[in-house]
């Protein structure tokens, strides 16, 4: 190449990166006003990412709340060891794994009194969880129940109080089985007479053998949304592992999709909240929990639009409509909480084997 | 300047050429794989990543079959989208190439690559409406009385290779058309001339000649097949797990890195074997 076009091109590629490197400066200074307002990262699940739940906060507190959404402790646990200290502010993790978190040094203490415990239902309070040797980690703020769900223009309500219809002829290739392994087998040791507190791996080969035959009368086995869609749509008539979760955001539309928790029971979840122990901005962490488990919080996070659930304060039922509070069976609570048992808390150990036999389950 | 000097200086320039693909190709790729061999001969204790070396997770994958099968179906899926859509995509690229005249064959290309243009999971869940129960195809059949029930058309692996096989009937439909619009038409006269018809020239003549270009798609197909999730997540409805939605779950459920790795280097491992046996029947082909 001619040595003088060589330099006019050498110049003209430093002079572009140069006004490259101006433009970009010149968009971070513009952004610099927005970087300066005080952030709140908080690792949640999918129903707290509802903007009617967060910009009452944000504008209250003139905050900008940054949402990380995931499913999962696993994974919750795998963001959190790839962050470094004190990236994230706020936890929401699943009640049952609290003291996992507690174990791996991740939560913070909430102060004692800054919490309105007494409003919570006492079922649902869940101090063996939340707790450890007097200090609290985490308050509940959600919960409901994996169950049957199912559209009652096609099946018969009746046969759903019974859970091992599901397992015989009459729905076969018309459910659809709700993919997450601890409920699910919570659900299959709850049809065949076994507590979930009691599981343990001596039980595995009875859950994995009714696992396998309840897969031979599913149409599918699915995630949240995948479970919805399929209901919705009429591909499936019934999900087992469902609940006011999956239909309750539905009714609306669709009128006929009910759920019920059958004679033999069903299976609980809670979900927790906490200050992470690294936040570097646990004033308004804690500020936040705090207007999550308010009344107000309460209601909006019950009707956020990933999906309902029972609010764990009692103080928000004076905030919903009758309509709200029907489709979340608010008054039927006392009865549905006596009949539910929460999820199995398995050691590491059975906790790598139940999911072994769930993957077996897919594979067959 | 000297002869040597200006081949020093050219030299350099070769390696200021060369540098920043090779710095490239170390920091994004031998790095990372590097450091995934390391972490699949480590394990997950307890949620702890134990950092000794093992062959544990490899000995996993045989013991455990709902592991391996996962493979098995990765490479029964590929196999079968791979050679359907080479049937399917073969005709559609000679129709273009011979049929459509030339100032339309633009047109008819970009008409036969427009899914590409639509988002991969969008694309996958607007075949699950088509193939569900109420869906368009369920529904049209019934309404004419070709059938009682509606057929299970969705949540299932012909769901998956339906998805598939329509993504990847656009992507061979390119290669094959490239090759085909290359070829000189002396070739089909020189047949005709020593007296073979439609069909021989095709079996004999343009067939042989058209082998890279199906080669090189049937490849990109595999490749980007067997190391799928969204497809199989979305409308095999979990009723068989393929192996990347089992790297999926150690990922996902259990923050099973080591096993995760293991699993990721196997599946490399079975796309290095196909593409050395491409690469090789490509080098056969030519020579």
């Amino acid at each position: 190449m001619n040595p003088a076009l060589e330099g006019a091109l050498a110049r003209r590629l430093l002079s572009s990166i140069a006004v490259l490197s101006l433009g970009a400066m010149s968009a971070m200074i513009g952004t610099a006003p927005a970087a300066a307002q005080t952030t709140l990262n908080a690792l949640v699940w999918c129903d707290h990412t509802d903007p009617a739940l967060i910009e009452p906060f944000e504008k209250a507190n003139n905050v900008k709340v940054n949402l990380k959404e995931y499913e999962g402790t696993g994974t919750a646990l795998s963001i959190i060891s790839q962050s470094r200290p004190g990236d994230w502010d706020v936890l929401v993790i699943d009640g049952v794994d609290v003291q996992q978190a507690v174990d791996k040094n991740i939560l913070g203490e909430l102060p004692a009194g800054t919490l309105p415990t007494a409003d919570i239902f006492p079922e649902v309070r869940m101090e063996a969880n939340n707790t450890r040797n007097g200090k609290t980690y985490a308050v509940t703020e959600k919960f409901g129940y994996n169950t049957v769900s199912y559209d009652k223009a096609k099946v018969d309500p009746a046969d759903m109080r019974d859970m091992s219809k599901l397992w015989s002829d009459t729905y076969k290739g018309r459910i659809a089985v709700y993919d997450y392994y601890l409920p699910m087998i919570g659900l299959t040791g709850i049809a065949l007479g076994k507590a979930t507190a009691d599981l343990k791996e001596a039980d595995l080969p009875a859950i994995r053998s009714k696992l396998f035959d309840l897969k031979k009368n599913a149409k599918q086995v699915s995630d949240v949304v995948s479970s919805q869609t399929a209901l919705a749509t009429g591909e499936v008539d019934i999900v087992f592992g469902g609940g006011e979760w999956l239909t309750a955001g539905l009714v609306k539309d669709k009128p006929n999709l009910d759920w019920v928790i059958p004679d033999q029971g069903a299976v609980r979840w809670a979900q927790s909240i906490g200050v992470m122990k690294d936040s570097t901005r646990k004033e308004l962490a804690l500020k936040f929990v705090q207007y999550i488990v308010s009344p107000e919080g309460q209601a909006r996070l019950a009707t956020s639009a990933c999906y309902w659930a029972m609010p764990a304060n009692q103080k928000a039922g004076a905030l919903l409509t009758e309509t709200q509070k029907t489709a979340l069976r608010w008054n039927e609570q006392a009865d549905y909480l006596k009949k539910t048992q929460l999820y199995p808390i398995p050691t590491p150990e059975l906790d790598a084997k139940m999911q072994d036999a769930w993957t077996e389950m897919l594979q067959k | 300047m000297t002869a040597r000097s200006l081949k020093d200086k050219e030299q350099r320039k070769a390696w200021a050429f060369v540098v920043p693909a090779l710095v490239w190709t170390l920091a994004f790729f031998v790095t990372p794989f590097l450091f995934m061999v390391a972490m699949s001969l480590w394990t997950q204790q307890g949620g702890m990543i134990v950092q000794s070396w093992t062959l544990a997770n490899y000995l996993a994958f045989f013991e455990k079959s709902a592991l391996f099968k996962g493979l098995v179906n990765s490479l029964e899926i590929t196999a079968i989208v791979t050679v359907l859509s080479v049937l399917l995509a073969y005709p559609l690229a000679w129709i273009i190439a011979e049929r459509v005249p030339r100032r339309f064959q633009r047109l008819a290309l970009t008409l036969a690559v427009l899914p590409f243009w639509t988002s991969y999971v969008v694309r996958s869940y607007s075949w699950l409406l088509v193939l569900s129960k109420t869906g368009v195809i369920n529904q049209t059949l019934m309404q004419i009385g070709l059938i009682g029930q509606p057929l299970e058309l969705a949540s299932n692996r012909t769901a998956t290779v339906i998805g598939f096989v329509h993504f990847f009937v656009m992507l061979l439909t390119l290669t094959i058309y490239a090759n085909l619009v290359q070829l000189s038409p002396n070739y089909r006269r020189a047949a005709a001339d020593l007296g073979a018809n439609g069909l021989q020239t095709f079996w004999h003549v343009i067939l042989p000649l058209t082998l890279p270009g199906i080669m090189t798609g049937a490849f990109l197909t595999f490749v980007l097949c067997i190391g799928d999730y969204v497809t199989p997540q979305i409308l095999g409805g979990n009723n068989e797990l393929v192996l990347p939605q089992i790297i999926m779950l150690q990922l996902g459920r259990r923050a099973d890195f080591p096993m995760a790795a293991a699993l990721s280097i196997i599946l490399m491992l079975v796309i290095t074997a196909a593409y050395i046996a491409c690469a090789r029947w490509l080098k056969i082909e030519r020579a």
